[in-house]
């Protein structure tokens, strides 16, 4: 107490190299947070003229560059399409000689795939009503369903400080639990069995990942390698499932699939039985509500973001935090164990196999980081990412152009804005809070 | 008043005296608990699952300096010996934590694991007519390790430099297309080799311009790496690759070869010595990274950098150009082992063929404590652990094969929650650095 600042830092140090890792595992970790705390940050400098920091905010400002980086994005993205068509190729060979006819093929090519992309995922103008023209956006929010779902489960992992790459393994066990009782409980009415599906689904998700919330908490397992082990083990305690007459197995089939979902446990379509879209999207918009509710406006929330922040201080502002590890891991599960119940009982309801996951769990990842680990945040990404779902399958189909564009143009654009300071310097926007001759040197 | 506020620990002002008290009292169980966890499991395997017949171990092959016939013994009773020897090493491990108050060994780790994989071998060779090749068991678990080994070393480098790299998997994967391609091209397994380098390099140079020079989330930077190269990858490979399968996709692979006298060493030499070059080649790569790291000027300067960047600053290391250089040697480690899977595995790439070795090998590095030596070993565990199920499929072992399967993954959780416990990372591992 009567010792001053600087002596302390150094007796952090000092601490540090005496203390017995064995002997109290947090110990040595907490002393080289505070070690690593006292790095400066990374921070603008402030400009005084404000009138200038006014119209230098607008144009440095977050929109700018997230229109910048989808602009790169697609720009990246046509060239790989040009790469892909033939027209183009074919065009390209007398380049020299009749240069027009290669931009009038690439104008084709790349106005065709990104008309195909819009026309697969919002409305397609080439149909003959309003009712099947609308149908690839409610396709949109069908894909984006379960990555709202799971992006959410991630994104709250995220701000507990948590790095949660289990969903492939935590949407496994939901559906299976899911599916289990959505085909093998017989005679409940529809609310009910779909609302036990849901639970189980849930619950089932909660756990898979509350176990790395409390091999974390308990022994200090690094969540990362939990999550992983449990994507696998997961997936082959699914495959054994399908794999086995009388269990998960559809009766009378060698295939490893299950018996379709009886229609007590369905979740309903959402705007009509033509449309694929169900009442999942309502369940993920929920999940959403919920999200926000729980990490802005609750005091666990608040438990998940101190401790995320810096579970150092958490603990001395009388949080428990290991006990807020595994909270935090179980309503992640729960999350990702949503998008795990909407694919079984709403996507595909003829049956599942082990692939159900469809890369979810992966995705999600991304979608957490593009909507900033914010519930509102996520909604939009995942609407982002249904949408080249959508449009990238469309687009496939259509121009014969591989889906695989759109991975890359997905990833890009989460790169690009996450990178502010690197597309400032391709667009040449001024940097926020600075003085015009101070972006050189970013730029540099 | 900080002292008190911020510190309800009492490590930092206090003397030695309670320090020593703590040591006393948090001596865990964990161990024990978890070794009488395994040794149950075994035992309740042998109860449910009840295996008669001989097992037949294979030690020897026939170049050998001299050669050891084939071990036959019933298999149920060398399963059950085994399992009262780990029933003893529990006792013995359960005693020195609780009476003695120490921690628990390699003297009782070591046998223990050894012993509980002769038994659980006992059990699944046990009445089959074929041989269970020991070497074949190492032989194979190596080869399925370099990929993971190259990852964890090249994760461990960039995680000591204080860059985490999430997108290992992501190097992996564009070093198996990139070798697989130039491999093909100019039929030659080294320029493939060199090609593969060279692409974990422009993964790493992205990783960094990303993380070190624009600062941006290293782990956001991993992950999208992850999806790109996929993307990227898979778009080549429909559009370059398959319609140019003859020309562009069937690259020469690695030879073995044998060290000559070393090879004919009983069990291990047709196992270690017999291998392709890629794989002396990460024996020696571990043991350089280790040294680099430990025993230069240069790890040195690695660790400071991802430790106390600060520090590193403020005696004359230059931060961010340590990163870089640790970060691109890093992405060459890796890309050696994408290499694997197209110039020594199977010749050609397929997509997404890395199928997830890259997470593997992140947990690989977090396994190893970020330690080369550690790491590689881990590496090498894994590897041994995914061999286990292909030989145990080949003597029909009486489990369902996705339990096998599963096997390994278990016992890597059951040994992270119970003998590793809180890995902690390089301090400033994941921060970028500003210059003030």
């Amino acid at each position: 107490m009567s010792e001053p600042n600087p002596r302390r830092e150094d007796s952090l140090s000092e601490a540090l190299d005496k203390a017995d890792t064995q002997a109290e595992p947090g110990l040595a970790e907490e002393l080289e947070q505070e070690l690593a705390r006292q790095e400066p940050q990374a921070l603008a400098p402030q400009g005084d003229d404000r009138w200038r920091d006014a119209v230098r905010e607008i144009f440095a400002g977050s929109p700018a560059v997230a229109v910048g980086a989808l602009l790169l994005a697609i720009v990246v993205g046509s060239i790989m399409i040009a790469f892909t068509d033939s027209g183009v190729q074919e065009a390209a060979q007398y380049f020299f000689a009749r240069p027009t006819d290669t931009f009038a093929a690439l104008g084709d090519a790349i106005g065709g795939a990104y008309s195909a992309l819009f026309q697969g995922a919002v409305y397609n103008f080439r149909a003959d009503s309003f009712a099947r023209g609308i149908r690839p956006l409610t396709e949109t929010l069908n894909y984006a369903t379960p990555l709202i779902a799971a992006g959410l489960g991630v994104a709250v992992a995220f701000r507990a400080g948590l790095f949660n790459i289990g969903g492939q393994g935590q949407m496994l066990v939901s559906a299976t639990a899911a599916g289990w009782v959505g085909f093998g409980v017989t005679g409940l009415p529809f609310p009910l069995h779909l609302l036990l599906a849901l639970v189980a689904g849930l619950a089932a998700g909660a756990l898979w990942a509350g176990i790395a919330g409390f091999l974390k908490a308990r022994t200090g397992a690094h969540e990362v390698i939990v999550t992983i082990m449990l994507n696998y083990i997961a997936f082959y305690l699914l495959s054994y499932l399908l794999a086995t007459p009388g269990l998960l197995q559809a009766p009378g089939s060698a295939n490893p699939k299950t018996p379709p979902m009886q229609e007590s446990a369905i979740l309903p379509p959402l705007v009509g039985e033509r449309y694929n879209l169900h009442w999942g999207f309502v369940l993920a918009l929920l999940a959403v509500a919920a999200c926000w509710w729980l990490m802005n406006r609750s005091s666990t929330g608040f438990a998940f973001r101190t401790v995320g922040e810096n579970p150092r201080a958490a603990r001395v502002a009388g949080i428990d935090v290991p006990r807020t590890t595994v909270t935090s891991m179980l309503v992640a599960g729960a999350l990702v164990g949503l998008a795990g119940v909407t694919q079984v009982l709403g996507t595909v309801t003829t049956g599942f196999s082990s692939d159900i996951d469809a890369g979810i769990g992966f995705d999600a990842i991304t979608v957490a980081l593009l909507g900033g680990s914010s519930p509102v945040g996520v909604l939009w990404a995942g609407l982002l990412f249904g949408a080249f779902k959508a449009g990238g399958s469309a687009m496939q189909a259509a121009e014969g152009i591989p889906i695989e564009i759109v991975l890359v143009v997905q990833s890009l654009i989460v790169l690009f804005i996450a990178a502010p300071p690197l597309v400032r310097a391709i667009f040449r926007l001024p940097q926020p809070g600075s003085k015009p001759g101070a972006r050189k040197k970013v730029s540099a | 008043m900080t002292a008190q506020a911020v510190d309800p620990a009492p490590g930092a002002p206090a003397p030695d005296a309670p320090v020593e008290h703590r040591t006393v009292e948090t001596v865990s169980s964990k161990a024990p608990v978890i070794l009488a966890v395994l040794t149950g499991l075994l035992a309740l395997l042998l109860v449910a699952a009840h295996h008669p017949g001989d097992v037949r171990f294979a030690l020897g092959s026939s170049h050998d300096f001299f050669e050891i016939p084939v071990i036959v013994v019933p298999g149920p009773v060398v399963a059950w010996g085994g399992v009262v020897v780990m029933a003893a090493l529990t006792a013995v491990a359960f005693v020195l934590t609780s009476a003695l108050r120490r921690h628990v060994p390699a003297w009782v780790t070591v046998p223990f694991a050894v012993v509980g994989l002769v038994a659980f071998l006992a059990w699944a060779g046990a009445g089959s007519p074929r041989d269970l090749s020991i070497t074949g068991l190492i032989s194979g678990a190596i080869a399925l390790s370099i990929p993971i080994v190259y990852g964890a070393l090249g994760g461990v480098i960039g995680e000591r430099a204080g860059v985490v790299n999430i997108a290992i998997e992501a190097q992996l994967l564009l070093a198996a297309f990139t070798s697989a391609l130039v491999g093909s091209i100019t039929r030659s397994p080294w320029a493939g080799l060199v090609a593969a380098m060279l692409a974990g390099v422009l993964v790493a140079l992205v990783l960094g311009v990303f993380a070190i020079t624009y600062r941006v989330n290293q782990v956001i930077v991993g992950v999208v790496l992850n999806v790109l190269v996929i993307g990227i990858t898979s778009f080549l490979y429909s559009q370059l690759l398959v319609p140019n399968a003859q020309a562009l996709n069937t690259t020469p692979r690695f030879p073995r070869v044998g060290i000559p006298l070393l090879e004919r060493i009983p069990v291990i030499g047709p196992a270690v010595f017999n291998q392709t070059v890629v794989v002396y080649l990460m024996f020696v790569v571990t043991a350089a990274v280790w040294f680099g790291l430990y025993r230069t000027r240069w790890g040195l300067r690695v660790r400071a950098v991802g430790e106390h960047p600060k520090a590193a600053d403020t005696v004359g290391i230059k931060v961010n150009a340590t990163r870089y250089r640790a970060l691109l040697m890093a992405g060459a480690v890796a890309g050696i082992g994408g290499a694997f899977y197209t110039v020594v595995s199977i010749g050609q790439f397929g997509r997404e063929m890395t199928a997830g070795a890259g997470f593997i090998a992140l947990a690989a590095v977090i396994f190893g404590k970020w330690d080369p030596l550690r790491a590689a070993f881990a590496g090498l565990l894994f590897g041994f652990a995914s061999n286990l199920q292909s030989i145990l499929s080949v003597v029909g072992a009486p489990v369902p094969s996705q339990f096998m399967l599963m096997l390994p993954y278990v016992i890597t959780l059951l040994a992270v929650a119970g003998l590793v416990g809180r890995s902690r990372g390089p301090a400033a591992s994941g921060v970028a650095y500003e210059k003030e």
